[in-house]
């Protein structure tokens, strides 16, 4: 079978792209990471691949909002290219500071992301717990999932027709959780964010979208228990990619 | 001239040269005003603006470290205590002996690693940073700045451009390595201070705490570096003066560890525009704080500026599109291009410099110390090459002139020349330093006993032994640091193997940091600090030692390596022009050879960071900090599988106590939460602690160490709660398992107390590990402890060196439990209510 090729986007202050091209390679993908401007100025395209991922960071300073510099970039500068790569069916995957990014270019349903709860900054480690009834691409087999979460603007709100529209188009992937995997609060839902959402996708299923960092779990020993826990070698994070890659593989 | 103004010195007389040094904040002294003098009267020329500022910078303590590389005469007095009184009386042998120390430097720090001749360590004291060996195709780097008096002033941005400003120096050493873990250690006042104490002009400690924490979280996070290990001291001998570390680790390919500059070799700003903010900071170093200082010595930061150029610099590297690269620190292009091209010489065209806005005049753009900027030397052949790397994202780059061969620093602007200096005299003709330091032995004896601790003695009281370990474990300095920790991003690049916070519920105190930085690697770096002001006060050489004891402690109880482990020196002390403050310097470096010989642990680079004072007035007086030095280590590892975490983790597990309890309690938490002062620092002996943390590491290696945490502030008490708590399990303590020492003598007297309690559980004599074992592999690991020895074979006959006992068992139960000398229960809490006292303190 010949290997998915994976498009790696970074641009002026993304700082998780050399982890999200390893995850993507990890799970047997050929990947590219390539600086946007490539794209507008037309060096490099997106016809060849057939994953998209936007990885976590600070793009452009995160000025403005989070996210919302590098979204005016897709949508203004490569609306026709994005549109097509998304109507074909490819994948995008946004993390993070790349959830941010979609939230904002309107490629997913409406919504965005805000300041936390807490006001802060903060990095911990999060149960998620997987409410999709398979519409998601990337997350199908995964029943929960234990992530860290990194980011000071993270807290998912929307409207309550969207919400309604999210779950009837089965468009709510991942919600914080407790150890039980009971929903609740600070700080086991970290930033407030509505219903406890962590993560989204559009009404295909194939632009997803989440806060935590699953390129940060491949292994055990990223694990903050790894001395205290029998964990499997193979950290919980990889499934999300290798789903990707083998589904890109199978069907695009 | 047009552009800039002449400056007559030739014409001044002392009080004039004093005038022009102190109002141009150019911190040089009359010796150094009179070398600056004589060479003009041979240049038969006034200096201009532009060379009297490059010598200011070029000449700064910020910048050469004159007091370290000078000559002081050193003096001992030995004092010695009447019998049954506090005064003190000096014997008529009254020393007076007096050492010459020529270059402390050298004949101390750098000379510890030039004797242990280490094959692993690359490149030491001459570069940005030192380097070490990672593995057969890689290196690492490491080096820690200090950025204290920008925030005093200008806290989240004193802070920020503190961490910016030593990420540059990672990308500037050699040719540059990729920035993979930074670190921070701060010294602030206590956070509780009421406000009618602090004096005029100062900032609260706990407005400065909160803007250094967030300075640093938006710098670090957005540069996508872990924050992954640091400390936090509060006293209030930094309310005035606060400190703050920070640290950045690199690594790089093994060719691209060193740099040369070549004639010809185009001199290439690249990164952030030059500014007005930051001009006269490597000067504005050495005059003390007070009520109106200016804050426009402190720089202006954009990490995604310096993002963008760590980017596209490392991509440069690796195409070997330059010579040599420095950053812009301290001293701006004045101190980058001069020790470029120190050597050979340069020539710079000013007016070329990108501005941040218009106005500048030539020595402002020449000082300046705008943030963000990097200088490169490009052979002409590659520059179109490199600009176009740097085009790809939109970094700025611009040719400022060039190097040259005629040895000479020229500087022109707008067709004028404004500077012409010889570079020899530019790097060589600063007068050496004599200073004199004078040591007084403070005093040692223990202090009378308080309240608290005759009812510690008896086990009852108002304040039992279990109010007095949660006021000790809700001390600041001792306190969760959760509510830092958690706002730095410490897991970006996907490699912290062993996380700063740690346990079952992810918030006990980690040791060390451990970083895997090759995602298909297993090896490992192992990060960790030692630092502790309150031994400062009472002797700058135990505090020294001390702090090298904890660095190295804390490296090996996670799993590092004792074999393959370097250290940096941070000192930050008062004015070296107080005899006092000098001696103190004097000891601490003294300390720092002594230590580092024993352990055969190399120094690989430093900084010093002296006249942290402020001048209060009020009372007319300057306040020093007190002596505080900080020691980082860092070791490789081969196997990042193997480290070991400090949480407990399973009930019936044996606690080994592995060292020897003295009774040190000087400077230590117990005094300083009972507001008792003196007594006994603790000290080192490093013979016997490397032995220990050799077996330790053994054992850790062979994979029997189910925990392990060492002892430090707040001593075994806190050392075990914390083990305890962190891993949601019970423990029980018995205090008569405990090894005992007969106490050391110091200054030719002995202190005799009797054994008790309240020293057992809170002394911090340094080299003791708490470590958690099965009991299946007690055999196992007391023969690695042993060494086939028996353990009471003395050290010079190959003996264990060191003593080791079960003090206590893990318990299911979530009770904290500690048994007295006569056995009877003194401590019995609830784990989660220690972890509270603990906790609440910082929860901000």
């Amino acid at each position: 079978m010949k290997k998915a090729k994976v498009i790696v986007l970074r641009t002026a202050g993304t700082n998780c792209d050399r982890e999200t091209v390893f995850a993507f390679q990890a799970a047997g993908a050929d990947v590219d990471l390539v600086h946007i401007n490539e794209l507008i100025q037309g060096g490099k395209n997106l016809e060849p691949y057939k994953i998209l991922a936007l990885p976590g960071g600070f793009s452009y300073g995160d000025d403005i909002a989070a996210g919302k510099v590098l979204a005016n970039e897709l949508i203004y500068k490569l609306r026709q290219d994005i549109r097509k790569f998304v109507q074909s069916g490819k994948l995008v995957i946004g993390i993070c500071n790349g959830f941010q990014v979609l939230v904002k270019t309107g490629l997913l349903p409406h919504s965005t992301l805000t300041f936390n709860d807490s006001g802060k900054f903060e990095d911990r480690w999060v149960y998620l717990k997987n409410v999709n009834r398979n519409k998601c691409v990337f997350t199908r087999g995964i029943k929960g999932i234990y992530l860290p979460i990194a980011h000071g603007e993270g807290k998912f709100v929307t409207d309550s027709k969207t919400l309604k529209e999210l779950e009837k188009n089965d468009g709510i992937v991942f919600k914080y959780v407790d150890g039980k995997g009971r929903e609740a609060g600070y700080p086991w839902n970290p930033n407030g964010s509505m219903d406890g959402i962590a993560g989204i996708c559009n009404k295909e299923g194939n632009v997803f979208g989440m806060m935590p960092h699953p390129e940060r779990f491949l292994s055990r020993y990223q694990h903050p228990h790894w001395q205290r826990e029998k964990l499997p070698e193979e950290g919980g994070g990889l499934k999300i990619f290798k789903n990707a890659v083998q589904f890109a593989a199978r069907h695009l | 001239m047009e552009n800039v103004k002449i400056i007559d010195i030739l014409g001044a007389d002392d009080t004039e040269l004093t005038r022009i040094s102190k109002e141009g904040i150019l911190s040089l002294n009359l010796e150094e005003m009179h070398a600056i003098m004589d060479y003009f009267r041979k240049a038969a020329r006034n200096p201009t603006d532009v060379e009297l500022e490059t010598l200011a910078q070029t000449w700064s303590e910020h910048c050469v470290h004159k007091t370290f590389r000078g000559i002081i005469e050193y003096q001992e007095q030995s004092t010695v205590h009447g019998p049954r009184s506090t005064e003190k009386r000096r014997t008529t042998n009254d020393l007076r002996r007096t050492t010459i120390i020529d270059n402390l430097l050298k004949q101390t720090v750098m000379k510890a690693t030039k004797e242990l001749d280490k094959k692993w360590c690359i490149s030491v004291f001459k570069d940005n940073a030192g380097i070490i060996e990672f593995d057969r195709d890689n290196a690492v780097a490491f080096k820690i700045e200090t950025h204290n008096h920008p925030s005093a002033l200008e806290p989240y941005g004193g802070a920020g451009t503190g961490i910016g400003g030593v990420i540059r120096d990672i990308l500037g050493v050699g040719l540059g390595a990729k920035p993979i873990m930074n670190t921070d250690i701060f010294c602030f006042g206590f956070p509780d201070l009421p406000h009618e104490k602090l004096p005029g002009g100062v900032l609260h400690p706990k407005r400065i705490c909160k803007g250094v924490v967030a300075g640093v979280r938006d710098y670090g996070n957005r540069m996508g570096i872990p924050t992954a290990n640091g400390a936090v001291i509060f006293d209030n001998g930094f309310v005035c003066n606060p400190l703050v570390y920070c640290g950045t680790v690199g690594i790089m390919p093994k060719d691209k560890c060193f740099k040369e500059t070549k004639p010809g070799d185009l001199i290439v700003a690249v990164g952030g525009r030059t500014g007005r903010d930051g001009i006269h900071g490597a000067t504005f170093s050495s005059v003390e704080l007070a009520k109106d200082t200016e804050v426009s010595a402190v720089q202006i930061g954009n990490p995604i500026v310096e993002k963008k150029a760590t980017d596209v610099i490392l991509q440069a590297r690796d195409k070997n599109l330059y010579n040599a690269i420095t950053d812009c620190g301290a001293g701006g292009f004045s101190s980058a291009v001069g020790e470029m091209g120190k050597d050979i010489g340069a020539r710079v065209y000013l007016e070329r410099a990108p501005l941040k806005y218009a106005g500048l005049t030539p020595w402002e753009i020449w000082v300046s110390e705008a943030q963000e900027r990097m200088v490169l030397a490009v052979p002409p052949h590659k520059l179109d090459e490199i600009m176009a790397v740097f085009k790809a994202e939109n970094v700025e780059a611009t040719v400022l002139g060039e190097f040259t061969n005629d040895k000479k620093l020229v500087l022109l602007y707008k067709g004028e020349k404004v500077c012409e200096l010889e570079m020899d005299f530019l790097h060589d003709g600063v007068p050496r330093f004599r200073r004199k330091a004078v040591w007084d032995a403070p005093e040692t004896r223990p202090p009378r006993l308080c309240r608290g601790e005759v009812s510690l003695r008896r086990g009852v009281g108002a304040e039992n032994p279990e109010q007095i370990l949660k006021k000790i474990l809700s001390h600041p300095t001792v306190a969760s640091k959760e509510w830092i920790i958690r706002q730095y991003d410490h897991e970006v690049q996907a490699g912290t193997v062993l996380k700063p916070l740690q346990g079952k519920e992810n918030d006990g105190p980690g040791d060390a940091c451990v970083i895997k930085p090759l995602f298909r690697s297993n090896r490992g770096i192992v990060i960790s600090n030692g630092i502790n002001p309150s031994y400062g006060k009472l002797d700058p050489y135990w505090m020294a030692a001390s702090a090298i004891d904890e660095a190295l402690r804390n490296n090996i109880c996670a799993g590092g390596s004792l074999e393959k482990c370097a250290l940096l020196d941070n000192f930050c002390w008062g004015s070296p022009e107080k005899p006092g403050q000098l001696a103190g310097l004097v000891r601490a470096s003294q300390a720092c050879y002594d230590m580092a010989k024993a352990y055969g642990t190399p120094f690989i680079s430093g900084k010093d960071s002296l006249n942290n004072e402020y001048f209060d007035q009020d009372s007319g007086k300057k306040i020093s900090i007190p002596p505080t030095l900080l020691i980082s280590a860092i070791s490789v590892i081969p196997d990042i599988g193997k480290v070991v975490s400090m949480d407990l983790k399973s009930p019936g597990n044996l606690i080994y106590l592995l060292g020897e309890t003295y009774d040190e309690l000087g400077g230590s938490i117990y005094y300083s939460v009972n507001g008792l002062n003196g007594g006994m620092v603790p000290k080192v002996n490093p013979g016997k602690a490397a032995v220990m943390m050799k077996k330790l590491q053994k054992a850790i290696r062979e994979g029997i160490v189910r925990s392990c945490h060492d002892c430090s502030e707040g001593g075994l008490a806190v050392a075990a709660a914390e083990m305890a708590f962190a891993g949601g399990l019970g423990a029980e303590i018995q205090c008569q398992r405990v090894n005992v020492s007969r106490p050391a003598s110091v200054g030719g007297q002995a202190t005799c107390q009797s054994l008790r309690n309240d020293m057992i559980l809170f002394s911090e004599s340094n080299s003791r590990f708490l470590a958690e074992v099965k009991p299946k592999n007690r055999r196992k690991f007391e023969k690695i402890m042993n060494g086939n020895k028996s353990p009471l074979t003395p050290l010079s006959k190959g003996g264990n060196g060191g003593i080791y006992s079960v003090i206590g068992k893990v318990k299911k139960d979530k009770r904290f439990k500690v048994y007295g000398l006569n056995g009877k229960l003194i401590i019995n809490a609830d784990i989660y209510e220690l972890k509270e006292a603990w906790q609440k303190t910082l929860r901000w």
